[in-house]
């Protein structure tokens, strides 16, 4: 399990020790030791809320850097509707694409077309009516890791395609070749991206074996470039077959964006990972069963509010939504004929099952398991109950469970190591007034002068 | 409850206890929850986990519903998890009508909150291998659903 990815990691000089991530942590993956947070990596899901809940930003991403350029010949970016959202109104997308080219890709493919793709095979797909309700959305990698560590039963409810990265990866690199003769291993597909939990996906992709999405980008690391290029090309005339994505397939960035694109039956849109663990404790328990389908999104407004954003979610959705309706009524690039061709060739169908990571239990044995469970219990009821966070767990019950798996000790407790403390001066004071027999204690004189008192 | 034979006892087992008042409608799906977390943590497999789930928050419901206050035991030993509520209330005056499917004697004002649809016995039967239910009209319910759960192999 040690060798399980995440993208989420600490930086260790900029850590003070404090406790505002492992209680902000939907999976209690958290822990402060040693005066450093330390994330338990198989519990991770990349959601990123420590990120922003980080007061001294010591919570980082690992992302990859654009040095990975160089390892392929063709290099195709990927950016998501996301990543519109972070340029003034005024701009186009045709320009956005094509400086791309200028700072070192040769190639540019959107992935809002390959949104619109997933839009209509899954529309296709709830035609059927051959699934469970609701069809929970593919999308959010962060989503699907917190279903496989705590909503395992509902796995099988997820939406059988791949991701529109995914998608945009596999038809860009095939287009590549088709055009322009390029080998396919010469060929890297870069996602452009404010997303943690993607880098996680491509690593360890989830219903598929390999991702042929290459590397993923912090957006941060080509934003200042391709501004530049905004500016100095201005007025130059664009090549304007790069944009081929309509308003429908960009509108994906922010919540309810693949609702509306899906455009299908009665659709659910919850965003933020707290909403989200508390909207599939219900359908867990079978509500909400006329809904015909869920997207969620870890990130409180959609994606736009991913943990690398600069900007504020409200304010992105704003913006995006700019290029959304400014490019709503376009011609889309793909017929429906197209589409349906995707769909029935199965390309885009996901070819592994997602299976449940059940780390959150105590013992495989359940006999050894409700020993261990009884201990928890007992230990749990000892402490006191405040939840403070002082022990570095986010709860005193979390502190019972690292009691239970060797990882602390009860007087990591502040209240419990008082405790001991007062038995054990106690203890030292009670010794400390016993004297040897042979001496005359100074309470046995005293009793001996009130004696001597009273036989006067 | 009594345990009548003495074997049960040197086994392991865990309790789980939930006081439930009338009215209280957010305690039936804190304590689905935290069932769920802790047989997650037990190791039960997911369907197991979700069917005890769905049971102990559809019988906690009724007694919301029907009950004035009433008491949610969840007790779980490797072989089996055993769910029983009891409740001081208006018992249940025709059990057969109530196993049936859309048929429900709450009120207007619970099912103005989306409650009520006749679905909490059903759903309990479906997803329990074994249910017993004593009523006694006026005096109240108790209800023992069993899930018997299979070996990991």
């Amino acid at each position: 399990m040690s060798s399980y990815f995440h993208s989420i990691t600490l930086d260790y000089e900029k850590c003070m020790g404090c406790t505002n991530c492992i209680k902000r942590c939907p999976t209690e993956a958290i822990r402060v030791h040693d005066g450093k947070a330390h994330i338990i990596g198989e519990r991770c899901i990349d959601c990123g809320d420590c990120i922003r809940v980080c007061p001294y930003n010591a919570k980082i991403a690992v992302t990859d850097t654009l040095d990975k350029l160089s390892e392929f010949k063709y290099k195709i970016a990927l950016p998501g509707p996301t990543f519109y959202a972070q340029f003034k109104e005024e701009e186009s997308v045709e320009n956005i694409l094509d400086a791309f080219l200028n700072i070192g890709f040769d190639d540019v493919f959107e992935v809002a077309l390959a949104e619109e793709v997933v839009s209509f095979m899954t529309r296709h797909y709830l035609s059927t009516n051959k699934y469970k309700k609701p069809l929970i959305s593919s999308y959010c990698p962060a989503v699907l890791r917190l279903m496989q560590i705590k909503f395992p039963d509902l796995l099988s409810q997820v939406s059988p395609f791949m991701t529109p990265r995914e998608i945009a990866a596999r038809i860009a690199k095939e287009e590549a070749v088709k055009r322009k003769g390029i080998p396919y291993e010469d060929i890297g597909a870069f996602a452009i991206s404010l997303c943690p939990a993607k880098v996680t996906e491509m690593t360890q992709p989830t219903g598929i074996k390999n991702s042929a999405v290459d590397g993923v980008i912090n957006m941060s690391l080509v934003y200042k470039d391709i501004l530049k290029q905004l500016a100095k090309n201005h007025k130059k005339e664009k090549n304007k077959n790069l944009q081929k994505a309509t308003g429908l397939g960009m509108s994906w960035g922010y919540i309810t964006g693949e609702a509306k694109a899906l455009n299908y039956g009665s659709i659910l849109a919850v965003c933020g990972i707290h909403n989200v663990v508390s909207l599939l404790e219900e359908i867990e328990r079978g509500e909400l069963r006329d809904v015909d389908f869920l997207e969620l999104r870890a990130c409180t407004g959609g994606c736009v509010g991913g943990p690398l954003s600069i900007q504020n979610p409200f304010v992105g959705r704003v913006k995006l939504k700019y290029f959304v309706e400014k490019y709503r009524a376009k011609t889309p690039y793909y017929q429906e004929k197209d589409m349906l061709d995707f769909y029935q060739q199965g390309r885009f169908f996901s070819t592994e099952p997602i299976l449940p990571r059940p780390v959150m239990m105590l013992d495989e044995d359940v006999s050894k398991a409700l020993l261990k469970m009884e201990r928890l219990d007992k230990i749990t009821n000892e402490l006191p109950g405040l939840d403070c966070g002082a022990c570095g767990a986010p709860s005193c019950r979390a502190l019972a469970e690292d009691v239970i798996r060797g990882l602390a000790v009860d007087t990591d407790c502040i209240f419990k190591l008082r405790e001991r403390v007062q038995t054990l001066a106690e203890e030292v004071l009670d010794l400390a007034r016993k004297m040897p027999p042979a001496m005359v204690s100074n309470s046995s004189k005293a009793k001996g002068k009130k004696k001597e008192k009273v036989n006067e | 409850m009594n345990h009548p034979d003495k074997e049960a006892d040197s086994k392991p087992q865990f309790k789980l206890e939930f006081k439930i008042g009338e009215k209280d409608f957010s305690v039936a799906g804190e304590a689905a929850s935290k069932v769920k977390k802790t047989l997650q943590q037990l190791g039960l497999r997911p369907e197991e986990v979700r069917n005890i789930a769905i049971i102990v928050y559809e019988a906690v419901m009724n007694v919301i519903i029907h009950a004035t206050h009433g008491e949610l035991e969840v007790i779980i030993v490797p072989e089996k998890v055993v769910v029983l509520t009891e409740d001081t209330g208006m018992g249940i005056p025709d059990l057969e009508m109530a196993m049936k499917e859309g048929y429900s004697t709450a009120t207007h004002e619970v099912r103005e909150m989306g409650f009520g649809a006749g679905m909490g016995l059903p759903n309990i039967k479906q997803c329990s291998h074994k249910l017993n239910i004593k009523s006694q009209v006026g005096v109240g319910t108790v209800l023992e659903a069993i899930v018997y759960l299979s070996s990991k192999d």
